[in-house]
Parts: structure tokens; sequence; C-alpha cells
């Protein structure tokens, strides 16, 4: 163990270790034998909502632009040679973190951490990467939102419900922002936030944590720490004082389908006790057949095909909760709008029964179990959280916190945090109905229409 | 109870060819006394692959039965997928509310899809709870109820989602596709029905369904985790043990894929079309699969590494998603590509495509791409037995598959084997670019006529 190297070192599990280099970076090592296979992944602590104003999307931009190439790895090769080691990657962005990660066999980890670490610091771009790449965001954009009236809606009520905070801005960003985004602008977010200090880096599989910290050392541990702290500032969100409907009549809609949301805490924002209460409410009101909502609409009073909904408990700053009904036939909106808030009446007056709490709560400590099946999954699992600012501690007690909640706890988070000030209600109706024409048209000649 | 083991032998050949292959990453099958698979079979003669593993306290599951969708009737198309949804809505003395709260109080998680060739089925549960578990989807399966309330939910769900689907430019481009390519045959039909052929299917199809398909002879089970050879066969009689000896599938013609060209154009007011195309494929007991799989890898299985992403994406910038696949269905192969690219673009971006396959056909690829294809295909097959679901799904397909229980010791040799006059020869035979059918949803704008040029870059 080379004490100069590390700057500081805990083991608070017999599975998992974590330690910092000198530069800041924080390693986590989550050893599993059973396969000869390791993922490893990179999180950074920058995402969507630390954008500067007016550029929305350059996080998930740089995301993509993170694969074009450095000094070492020629323009357009990262991909292509995790994939000749026999590896796979990729990443994600979301309004917190950017992580990228690599599934490979064992032996590859030196050279995966290598290409990981090597991109941290000198990543290069051409002015034509930048431009063809941003034709490709547009595109991704088209696919994700444009294409799909249900993520436009989606789009609208994440800017109704977050009318201050980045979260209501889109994390791919709208479509003139991404249009104006630039090299420079890539760059300018790259320097402020790629930096070790600002980093976890998570290796899951069939490796030891010694051996991770040599080969982190002589990688990652390379890079200087950019010295003064990295800040995040971001706009928070005030008090409503009003609830917003949205609604959005669209001939591709499909279906009537009505939602409803509600600023929550997160995780890593709520008091103690306060999300594992919420993730049980959740899970007791919305998740599958035997939800509430489910239960109320579908099975019971008939006004709804499905219904369902869900906690996002991920954020740095705020998390939300969602509902969701969708019409059979002849539903009406607001009848459906109607009953989701008798739904909501219901938990804020009666909160829940402790036969629902019980079986919500097997399932869902039994999700950790089933997760820990995985290794890509597992490093997820703990990437999430760490990244959020929590530590490997409260990682590995989530079971025995839930175990702690009780129906009082339920029923007062779902008076909290259920208030109707907070709430955004979206409505998409399938106006005018929409019927596909059938037509052929000649094929046309093959043109390669290249500028 | 016999038990097979099919291992010693074959762990020593590997190890040979593992060293021979600098680049190659070890299967978790090769890894010393990692991955053992047993041929289980139950006191009752129920057959099944387990791979034990305690060191978590879980046991995955998976087990198909041949005849999926194929085997619904014209008018009754959808059917196999209406028994999917419905698996959980009931069984012997507990109707729909009372078995989901069972399932959820017993932390279990219990999917069923319908396939075209099979009904696929797949259970996780917590070793202290297995014996329950195993209970409750002997019930599902031997004694469902398919009450009238719960039949009518799941049909209105069904309807539901068949409204979403005919907006949805990829869903209508595939469906489109497929009518296209087989007609008549039970592969052009949807596998989730029509909005008229599911208002028709009643109770007495469900359980018509289930009687025919539900049966020990097309029966493949594979199990991974927490449970030894002796348990696990019990469990097998137990939850199979009741249902009946022999299955009463209709027999499925070959179907014989259309041949292009072919394009057809649904009109659709969105910005981005998305474009289906598609040709004749190898099936999967033909000698030139393992080729065609390679050369799929190469065309655009491998994501950043493959052709179409490189010309079409990272070239061009026209389009965020484009790649290939092939489907081996058991009575007709097909291979598909897929791409979506602004309306303005998408002729040039179908040009593109269709340029590089007639590229492949005629020239084949580099002999770095075929280095690189195998040296991906066979690095990366030990990332698919990173789980126990994952490793259960594995072994579940190579049993659907008929390739035999040595298989994932076999499999990266049958790939190395590849040879640049495999790739050249398969690709000729395949790849016929002027044969292609095409099915486009969105508002093409078609490109103004230019004069065809030649090979970009």
């Amino acid at each position: 163990m080379s004490v100069a190297a590390v700057a500081a070192e805990k083991a608070p599990s017999e599975h998992v270790r974590e330690f910092t280099l000198a530069n800041g970076l924080d390693v986590v090592v989550i050893p599993d034998h059973r396969a000869p296979v390791v993922t490893q992944m990179v999180w950074y602590r920058a995402g969507a909502a630390d954008e500067p104003p007016g550029s929305s999307g350059i996080a998930h931009f740089l995301e993509h632009l993170m694969f074009k190439g450095t000094d070492k790895i020629p323009t357009g090769q990262f991909s292509k040679i995790i994939a000749r080691n026999g590896g796979e990657d990729n990443a994600f962005t979301n309004h917190d973190v950017t992580a990228y990660f690599q599934r490979v066999a064992r032996d590859r980890l030196p050279t995966v951490m290598e290409m990981e670490a090597d991109r941290m610091a000198n990543l290069r771009l051409t002015p034509e990467d930048v431009k063809t790449e941003r034709d490709v965001i547009l595109e991704e954009r088209r696919s994700r939102v444009d294409n799909d009236p249900g993520s436009i809606l989606q789009e609208q009520m994440m800017a109704a419900l977050y009318r201050n905070h980045p979260y209501g801005i889109p994390i791919i960003g709208w479509e003139h922002e991404i249009k104006a985004l630039n090299r420079e602008d890539a760059f300018a977010f790259y320097h402020r936030f790629y930096a070790p200090e600002n980093a976890i880096l998570i290796v899951a599989g069939d490796v030891e944590p010694e051996e991770v910290r040599d080969l982190a050392e002589k990688t990652f541990g390379k890079i200087p720490s950019h010295g003064p702290h990295i800040k995040r500032v971001r706009p928070q969100e005030p008090e409503h004082d009003a609830p917003v409907t949205v609604t959005l009549e669209d001939a591709r809609a499909g279906r009537t389908t009505v939602q409803r949301y509600y600023i929550a805490p997160s995780y890593a924002s709520a008091e103690p006790g306060e999300a594992e209460a919420l993730d049980l409410l959740m899970r007791v009101a919305a998740h599958g057949a035997v939800s509430r909502i489910y239960k109320r609409l579908v099975v019971e009073q008939k006004v709804a095909a499905s219904a369902g909904g869900w906690y996002t408990d991920s954020g740095l700053d705020s998390g939300r909760l969602g509902f969701y009904a969708i019409a059979g036939a002849s539903d009406a909106a607001e009848d459906l709008e109607k009953a989701i808030d008798g739904v909501i009446a219901e938990l804020r007056e009666k909160g829940v029964t402790q036969d629902e709490l019980d079986r919500a709560r097997a399932s869902q400590v039994a999700e950790f179990v089933y997760n820990s099946d995985s290794i890509s999954r597992t490093a997820r699992q703990y990437g999430w959280r760490l990244a959020a600012g929590m530590s490997v501690e409260d990682v590995e007690e989530w079971p025995d916190r839930l175990k702690q909640v009780t129906v009082d706890d339920i029923r007062a988070v779902a008076r909290k945090y259920l208030v109707e000030n907070n709430s955004v209600t979206g409505i998409l109706t399938p106006v005018p109905e929409y019927t596909s024409s059938i037509g052929q048209k000649p094929a046309p000649r093959a043109g390669n229409g290249k500028s | 109870m016999t038990i097979r083991s099919s291992l010693s032998a074959q762990m020593v050949r590997l190890g040979v060819s593992l060293a021979a292959l600098a680049l190659l990453a070890m299967p978790a099958a090769a890894k010393g006394s990692g991955m053992k698979i047993q041929e289980v079979t139950s006191p009752g003669g129920i057959k099944a692959w387990l791979v034990e593993s305690h060191a978590n306290p879980l046991i995955a599951m998976r087990f198909a039965f041949r005849g999926g969708a194929s085997q619904d009737e014209p008018g009754k198309e959808g059917l196999a997928y209406f028994v999917t949804a419905m698996m959980d809505e009931g069984a012997g003395d507990l109707d729909s509310t009372a078995f989901q709260e069972r399932e959820q109080a017993l932390a279990m998680r219990m999917d069923f899809d319908a396939g075209r060739d099979v009904m696929l089925g797949s259970l996780q549960t917590l070793t202290e709870n297995k014996d329950q578990v195993f209970d409750l989807l002997r019930l599902a399966m031997g004694q469902p109820r398919f009450d009238e309330d719960a039949l009518e939910r799941v049909r209105a769900q069904i309807l539901a989602g068949l409204k979403f689907d005919e907006n949805d430019p990829e869903t209508v481009a595939s469906l489109a596709w497929d009518k296209l390519a087989f007609h008549n045959h039970p592969y052009g039909r949807p596998v989730k029905g029509t909005t008229q052929s599911v208002s028709a299917i009643t109770t007495d199809d469900l359980h018509g369904y289930v009687r025919r398909v539900f049966a020990r002879d097309k029966l493949v089970v594979s199990v991974v985790g927490d449970i030894d050879a002796e348990e696990l066969g019990k469990a097998l009689d137990k939850i199979f043990g009741d249902l009946p000896a022999k299955s009463e599938l209709s027999a499925v013609a070959d179907a014989n894929p259309t041949q292009g060209p072919k394009r057809e154009v649904i009109v659709m007011d969105v910005p981005q079309s998305v474009a289906q195309f598609g040709l004749r494929g190898v099936s999967r007991h033909d000698t030139d699969f393992i080729p065609a799989y390679v050369l799929n890898y190469i065309i655009g299985g491998g994501g950043f590494s493959s052709r179409l992403m490189e010309e079409v994406r990272e070239k061009r910038g026209l389009a965020y998603s484009v790649y290939s696949n092939l489907y081996p269905y058991q009575h007709g192969a097909v291979f598909i590509g897929n791409v979506a690219t602004k309306n303005e673009a998408v002729g040039q971006s179908l040009a593109v495509i269709q340029d590089e396959l007639k590229r492949l056909a005629e020239h084949g690829p580099s002999e770095e791409e075929l280095e690189s294809a195998k040296a991906y295909l066979t690095g990366a097959y030990a990332l698919r037995f990173e789980s126990s679901t994952s490793i259960a799904s594995q072994l579940l397909w190579i049993q659907i598959e008929d390739l035999g229980i040595d298989y994932v010791s076999r499999r990266n040799e049958l790939v190395d084997a590849v040879t640049m006059n495999d790739v050249k020869r398969v690709a000729r035979r395949m790849l016929a670019p002027d044969r292609l059918l095409t099915t486009i949803v969105g508002k093409p704008v078609e490109p103004a006529a230019t004069a065809r040029q030649g090979a970009p870059g």
C-alpha cells in the first residue's frame, strides 16, 4: 500500500473498498469473482443542470464528443479499440452526472483504464468532428422527443414543474440551443468539470482492490487536480403558489393519457428517512397491478386501461413523484384526472395499510439482492448514490433503513409532498384522430446527395 | 435421476485454443472450475440444464415451449401474446388480485413473452421463498383461470398498446416490413394482433392455446443459482409435471421471404422518418450461419465498429441509430436493418446503406474488419455470462436452437474458424442490394435526382 499517493482510505464493508488518490479521484472497488469480467465506470459530478445558461445540451454533447479522440487515440477509434479487446462501452448523461463505462474481460482492465484516464485530460476535437456530431444529436433529439408526443409532453411538464431550477431544461437540450453549440462550448464544460477530484472511478468484478489501486495510480493518478474547488452553482426552486396543467393535443397520441408530477426530495436531498418512506409509498401507491392506483382506476372504477407511477430518487437537489393513467377506448381525461385525485386524497388521509407496506417492502428489499446478481448493475447502483454525495455505507444499509419505515412515516411523507401546489398535471389527447395513409412511392434513384 | 456433466474434457481443449489467441478474453465457462453445466433429469423425466452457484441467495430459471405466436390461427392473431399477459391474472384458488399480491409478498419475478417460434418464461426467486414460488408457478402454468373481468382488463390494455403502436414509426415500419416479406405466412402477422383479432379472442381461445402449447414434449428449461441437481429435479416435477405429455402444434410451413426490390412509404406526420430494410437471411443450422453472424457484425451489428454506423452516422451525421440484425426464425431467416433520419435526408441515408451492402457483396470486408469482428465476438462472449439471469438466458437459447450442451466451449472456435472466403461467400449470397425490401414511415423528402457518385472517402 503506497501511503504517499493515497490521501484517505476507509474499508466500510467486507465487500466494497473505497479510497481516494492524491489528486482527489475517488475510487470504489467491488470485487465479485463469479465470472472473469469487470465493469469500469467513471462518473463525473457534472450534468445538464450544470450547464451555462443558453447552452442547454452541452453536457450530453460533450459525452458524445468524448468518444472522438486524444493524442494517443485517433479520431473515431475509441469504441473500436474497446471492441477489438472484446469489450462493450457506452455512456450516459443526466441532469447531475455524466458516466462512461466499459465491460471487458478482466485482463483488459489495464487497457481500458489507460484509455479512460487519457480522455479525462487529453481530449482532441476537430471542427469537423463537432459539426457532424451536432447533426447526430439533432437526430437523437428527433428520435427521443420530436417523434414521440409522450416525450414532448414530458419535456413541457418538466419545464412547468421546475420553474427556476435547471431540472426544467431537457438533458438533451432545446433544439435551437443545440444548433448553436460549438467546440469552444464543449471544451469550456470539459475543462471546468472533467478533473480527477470531480470524478468517481468504480471497478466491479473479478479484481482485487490492490490491483485496481496500482492501475489507477499509474493512469488516473498522473492527472493533476484542477486546484480550486469545482463549484456547482444552481438556481434553486422557490415554493410554488399554484399548480399547473399542461395540455397537448396531438394526432399521434394514441390514447388519452393523464400524468401528475409532484416535486419531492431525492435520497440526496431528503431529511433522514424521508426518501425511504417515499420509496415505499410509491411502491404501494403506483407499482404494478397490486398498486393503489391500478386497483382503484383499472380494477374497481374501470375508468382507465392502465395506471401506475414512479419515484425519481437519484437527483442531487430534488426528486419527483409521478402518476399516470391511460384511457380505455371511451374514457375521458377529466375522469382520469378525478380518479387520480381520489387516489392521492386517500393516500394523504389514510396512508397505507400494514399489509401493503409489508408486501412492498419485501419486494423492494429483494431488488437489492437481485441487482447484486449483476456486476454491471451493482456498479451502477453504487455509482448513482455515490455521485449524489452518499457513502458506501448509505448504499449498503439501505435495506435496513427500509425495514425501519412505518405506516406513520409513509402517511407523513404523503401529506407533506402530495401537495397540489407542488404539482403539474399533463394531459395528452389524440386530436384529431389520426389515420395513417399507406401508399406506394416509386423507389427513388440512388442519389448520394452528399453536400 | 441422472446428472450428466459435460465439462472436463472440453476445458482442456478450450485452454489450448485460448493460449493461441492472445487477444481473446476467457469465457466464464472456461474459467477453471467456474461454470459447470449439468444436465438434470427429474424423477418424472423432465430435463433441464443447471449451473449451480451458491454465491448469492437467489435462483434464476428460464424456460420455453416451442410454438409461439406462429401457432395463432388466422383471425386470432395476438392469442399467444394475450396468454402471456394473462399468466399472472389468477390461477387455482387465487383470483388475479390474490395471485399478484402473493407474487409481491414473495418478492418473485415472473415474466412471459411470446416469440414467433417459442413461448418464453422467466422466473427469479430468493432462495428462502423458492418452495412457495415454484408452487405459484405450477399453478400459473397448470391451472390458469382466465377470469372474465381479468380478461377484459388485459384486452383493454392490449388494445391501448396497439393504439400507441399505430402511431409509433418504428413499430409501423416493422409490421409493414413483416407483411411485405412474409405475406400470409404466420410470420407476416403481428405478434400482438390487431384491434379486430384481439377483440375476438375468448376465454376458450386462451385455454385452448395453453392446452395445445404448454406441454412437456416441447419444454426446455435452464436454471442458474442457489439450488442443487436433486432439489431441482423435484422442483421440475412439481412445476411442470402436471402438464400434458404431448403438445398439439399445428404445422408451420416454411416461409419464403419475398425478394425485392420493393419500397413502401407510409405517410406519418413526424419530423424524422424511420426505415426498415432487409433481405433473406441465413438459418441457424446452415453451415454459413456463423460466417453470416460475423458479416452482420461488420455491416451493422457492431455498433461503432460497423460499416453502417461509420458511413451513415460518423462520416455524415445522418442518423443517431443505424444497425442490423439476423433473425434466424425456425421457418425462415431474414436479415433486417433499421435507420432513423430526418425527412429531408432519408433518401440519402438509404442510398449510402445500399452502396455499402453492394460494396460488401462485391468486395467483402477488409482483413482488418474481419479480424476486429472476430476479436470482439470471441472476446465479448464471456460478457454474456455475467449474471445468473444472463447465463440462464444463454443456456435456454442454446437449447431452443439445439446447439448442444458443449456449445459454450465450442462457440469461440467456430467464430475463429471463419475465413475471408467464408465471409465473402456469405456476403455474395445474402447481400443483394437490388433485392432490398424497404418500408419507410414518416414524410420522406426524396433527394433531387443526382448523378450516382462513386464511393465516398
